[in-house]
């Protein structure tokens, strides 16, 4: 109940600074807050990250084992990517099974990277119908502070990019692994995903936890190196109008430029 | 691929299921089906069967989720385990989870909520048998219900499913566009607000297609409104023509 005042006390607030053109945190529009990543941060993993997104905080870590390949994709690898808020991160989350919120957010970020077709999933096969590399992305977020899809997304392209691969070579129908020998992941494309809120008649770029306790509606829209449209997903108790979403597309692909050369110096 | 493309498609443009590139699959939609449920719809999309009820607005269980200010909306899509091929484990996955809440959010603009403060109203999704875009036809259905309920709302929600497919743009992906195609676009619409409440997408869209293939399914939501007006004149103005 205190909380609905104070977020409608906030709304005033930001609604009245974004009038004339501000942000709470001296932001522009469209502009992100400041994106750090710290690569190889668990050596036990076979690729990791550290993402900062202001005060929201990401570590990614990236494990591969040798799997089954799933019934009717035998001539593709596996790759998953999970996410989820520890209680450490919000004093809103508590342990437990996932709620929707944190269904959404991981299946948002793993639909990102698999439609953007970002690795090649046919070179992860050793053996087609029976052995595959499978890739697992994990992505925990420790401190939120608003925009956890595009931290946990960042974090997870930046995870697989550090990674590593094992080498297998097949000896009598059988992979067996081959000591000291690793490879980069087949990369095909970066994805970025940027997700924008919309308060009133205004759209934001990289919405922060204040930000995002006030907005209409959210939108995340994951483009790749090609300057295709891959991945959206439209969030919120409010909608967009045709207009606005192109406007949205338009600016994920310009915000995401700037990412994606963020992104090609870990390569 | 290629001859997955040949399949998916002929030279001048005509689908798998012999449908144009703008074409929409059958779409039947009846009102109060259900006894007990406060408003109900069934809706044959395609080969799609769906049934959505809605209950409330009434007591929220449990207490802490009501809000003083304002009436709740709960949304469950669920599909039946014979509604696939493979049987479906019954337990909700995550896809069903995420499907209630964006289908939650889709409906949340157009129901008016603030006349009901520390109520739910609950919108109950089964998908008997499911084809490509059961979460728009549910969507579909589920709109219709909340207006068999008579609950105040601000506009019907249309949905619909737009993609590329054989490097085309089409209307209403089935199955098998929709497993191999190139793009899904779900989206939902207040067609008289002229508000988009839910735009989903997979696949691989350049700019000028992703603006192609969102039109596309705007007209096609269009269509579904007439469907879902007409099924609710029948109900309540017999002839049908009011």
């Amino acid at each position: 109940m205190g909380s609905q005042i104070l977020d409608q006390l906030k709304r005033g607030k930001i609604l009245d600074l974004l009038k004339t053109g501000k942000r709470i945190d001296g932001r522009s529009l469209d502009e992100q807050r400041q994106l750090t990543i710290e690569t190889g941060v668990i050596p036990k993993a076979n690729g990791s990250a550290r993402v900062k997104l202001g005060n929201t905080e990401v570590i990614t870590g990236v494990k591969i084992q040798l799997d089954k390949p799933f019934p009717d994709l035998g001539d593709k690898g596996i790759l998953i990517c999970t996410a989820e808020i520890l209680p450490l991160a919000d004093p809103n989350v508590e342990p437990g099974p996932p709620n929707e919120e944190v269904i959404e957010l991981a299946r948002v970020v793993d639909r990102g990277i698999r439609e953007t077709e970002m690795i090649d999933l046919h070179k992860l096969v050793l053996i087609e119908n029976k052995s595959v590399i499978g890739m697992f992305i994990d992505s925990s977020v420790i401190d939120s502070g608003g925009n956890l899809f595009d931290a946990c997304s960042y974090a997870s392209v930046a995870g697989i990019l550090s990674c590593t691969v094992p080498k297998y070579e097949v000896k009598d129908e059988a992979p067996v692994l081959v000591e000291g020998v690793t490879s980069k992941p087949p990369i095909k494309t970066l994805p970025v995903s940027v997700t924008m809120a919309r308060i009133g008649d205004y759209i934001i770029v990289d919405p922060t936890k204040d930000e995002e306790s006030c907005m209409d509606a959210r939108i995340t829209i994951t483009t790749n190196s090609d300057g295709n449209i891959c991945a959206v997903q439209k969030g919120g108790s409010d909608g967009f109008t045709a207009e606005q979403l192109i406007q949205c597309s338009e600016t994920a692909l310009s915000v995401g430029k700037k990412i994606r050369k963020q992104l090609e110096q870990l390569m | 691929m290629v001859k997955i493309m040949t399949q998916l498609m002929t030279e001048d443009g005509i689908r798998c299921d012999g449908r144009k590139l703008d074409e929409l699959r059958d779409i039947s939609i009846k009102v109060g089906v259900l006894k007990n449920a406060d408003g109900s719809a069934y809706i044959e999309f395609g080969k799609n069967k769906i049934l959505a009820g809605v209950f409330g607005p009434r007591d929220v269980h449990p207490k802490h989720m009501a809000n003083q200010d304002s009436g709740i909306l709960r949304c469950r899509y669920h599909m039946s385990p014979f509604s696939v091929t493979e049987r479906k484990n019954p337990a909700p996955s995550r896809r069903e989870i995420e499907i209630s809440k964006v289908i939650k959010e889709a409906l949340q603009p157009a129901v008016i909520l603030k006349d009901y403060p520390r109520t739910v109203i609950d919108v109950f999704i089964e998908v008997l048998q499911a084809d490509g875009g059961s979460r728009c036809a549910a969507l579909d259905a589920a709109s219709v219900a909340l207006a068999d309920a008579g609950i105040p709302m601000r506009d019907l929600v249309s949905a619909c499913a737009a993609g590329k497919v054989a490097d085309r743009i089409v209307l209403d992906v089935n199955n098998e566009e929709d497993q191999e195609g190139q793009a899904d676009m779900p989206v939902a619409l207040m067609p008289n607000v002229g508000k988009i409440t839910l735009l989903q997408l997979d696949g691989m869209l350049k700019p000028e297609e992703f603006k192609t293939c969102m039109q596309t399914a705007l007209i096609g939501c269009r269509r579904v409104y007439e469907i879902q007006r007409k099924a609710l004149m029948e109900k309540y103005f017999q002839s049908g023509d009011q």
